[in-house]
């Protein structure tokens, strides 16, 4: 089953509401997918500056692993800690070191996700719990997605929770399953592209970062995966500055938009959208199977 | 307020307390009238209703809205989830705005009436029902279709008709492609009053029936084969 939110917004006003926002769709969709939850937030960055969002175990010191990879790497990081998970704010230029030295000195530390202005967090639990825990209702930013799981293709683990990262500022949700996720993530493996996991998911998220890492937009990439891709699939994408919405051929999985001037919003039903702001005059729409849906913020 | 008119607001009212409440009327009741407050994208609203009543909800609704539905006329004031007056029996549903997939599914009986489009699988294994979408249906509408109509005045997705029995479809505009076993037929005079019938049914005027195509079966897959009966 599982289900999915998300929110562009294009009116800067709504940013500061744009966590409590989607923690109402989140929990709406809690039903769909009571196994676990995740979402990804983009919010404010700095220019130079790169964000690790890195899990450990619950009580984790990351100020204190911040402190150790500074010593180690000679430069200044910041750290916030929300319950399992550690943001880590440090100099892109110096984000592979970082990598590096991560794994090497806190190897029970997993690293979930990178991005000028992303954090991604996914834990085992009710999602509305999950929510609390990370005070999503708080994160100010300017788009989001959020999954709630139903574990059909792999465990109820904190690995297996959505959303899935495998480049910069790139993060997917999906509801379904592929069927040729196997041969695809071989491919990708082949191209230099890591997986941490056996989840069908990632091999999309990854198919997507190969893609785009050749230079195509997240627009190209998606219509790339109608071909490449096989299985039931609605997926909800978001990069740095993009947000995109595909569905398989056959469209099983469920699918709802609404837009305003003000916001683009998706729901696998309806029923997580009915307290998005002036609802009422959205237009409301079922995304088509097989069409790219694509939405970019102004440079 | 008209005397009989019953008013519930999903806002207040537990969804499966206005259900119970449907479920226990007579043929005979005098709460004849009933108006649907803030259905909030809800499931299984007004599902089961079995008496000659009018329910009117103002609002969007999520999926198998009017379900089972038995000589009531469900009218939704805005759009339905997956599945609306799915295995209806008889009375009539009627959507004003859009319909999500599997509209009208298994229906056995009465008619289904959609002002904008359905998506996918509209009238899958319709067995009897009428349905009349005034915008257009998505691929695999009338898969397996069993007996009925399916009247489209805009265009139909691809896959037609897949694996149809004998249903008879009606589309004005686009056919995007024909499932297994579906084929164009002729439209006589014979299928051109059975439309307007329909049609009428549906309050649809002012249309030219003679602008629709006529589609069903070839019946050529292995169950119309004497050879392959039991």
């Amino acid at each position: 089953m599982c289900g999915i939110v998300g929110l562009f917004l294009k009116d800067p006003k709504l940013e500061p509401d744009l966590g409590r926002l989607l923690s109402q769709m989140m929990g709406v969709l809690s039903d769909r997918g009571p196994d676990s939850a995740g979402f990804a937030v983009f919010g404010r960055g700095a220019a130079g500056n790169v964000k690790l969002t890195v899990r450990g175990v619950e009580g984790s010191d990351f100020l204190a692993l911040a402190r150790k990879l500074s010593e180690a790497l000679g430069i200044k990081i910041a750290a916030v800690g929300r319950h399992t998970h550690g943001i880590l704010t440090l100099p892109a230029d110096r984000e592979a070191d970082a990598k590096a030295a991560l794994a090497k000195l806190a190897p029970e530390i997993d690293l979930v996700g990178a991005g000028t202005r992303m954090e991604l967090y996914k834990e085992v639990g009710r999602p509305e719990l999950v929510a609390t825990q990370f005070g999503l209702e708080r994160m100010p930013g300017t788009h989001g997605i959020c999954h709630t799981r139903m574990a059909t293709e792999s465990a109820v683990t904190t690995n297996g929770a959505h959303p899935f990262s495998t480049g910069l500022d790139q993060c997917l949700v999906h509801n379904g399953s592929l069927s040729n996720h196997n041969a695809v993530r071989r491919e990708l493996r082949r191209e230099g592209i890591e997986f941490a996991t056996e989840n069908d998911t990632e091999v999309a998220a990854g198919y997507l970062t190969a893609r785009m890492h050749k230079g195509a937009s997240l627009k190209q990439a998606l219509t790339d995966a109608l071909t490449d891709l096989d299985g039931f699939y609605t997926f909800v994408v978001g990069t740095e500055s993009g947000f995109g919405v595909l569905r398989d051929p056959i469209a099983c999985k469920p699918a709802v938009m609404a837009e305003t001037d003000r916001y683009v919003a998706f729901g696998s039903e309806y029923r997580a959208l009915v307290d998005l702001p002036d609802i009422a005059k959205a237009r409301i729409w079922e995304p088509e199977p097989s069409t790219v849906y694509f939405w970019e913020r102004p440079n | 307020m008209n005397a009989s008119e019953q008013v519930v607001d999903l806002s207040t009212t537990e969804l499966r307390d206005l259900n119970s409440a449907l479920h226990k009327l007579r043929p005979d009741t005098n709460q004849t009238l009933w108006r649907i407050a803030n259905p909030r994208g809800r499931h299984s609203v007004a599902v089961g209703v079995d008496a000659p009543v009018t329910i009117e909800i103002d609002g969007h609704v999520g999926y198998y809205c009017a379900g089972m539905n038995k000589h009531a006329k469900v009218v939704v004031n805005g759009n339905a989830g997956t599945g609306v007056a799915e295995n209806i029996m008889s009375g009539t549903v009627h959507v004003k705005g859009d319909a999500s997939q599997s509209a009208g599914a298994t229906g056995c009986g009465g008619m289904l009436i959609i002002d904008g489009n359905a998506s996918a699988r509209c009238g899958i294994s319709m067995k009897g029902i009428d349905i009349v979408v005034k915008g257009s249906v998505g691929h695999m509408s009338a898969f397996m279709a069993q007996a009925g109509s399916l009247v489209v005045l805009g265009d139909a997705g691809e896959s037609l008709g897949d694996s149809i029995y004998e249903a008879r479809l009606y589309v004005r505009g686009k056919v995007q492609g024909l499932g297994a076993d579906c084929i164009e037929k002729p439209m006589t005079d014979h299928h051109k009053a059975k439309l307007t019938a329909k049609l009428t049914a549906a309050g649809v005027t002012g249309v030219d029936v003679g602008a629709f195509k006529r589609y069903g079966s070839a019946r050529r897959l292995y169950h119309f084969h004497v050879d392959n009966v039991y």
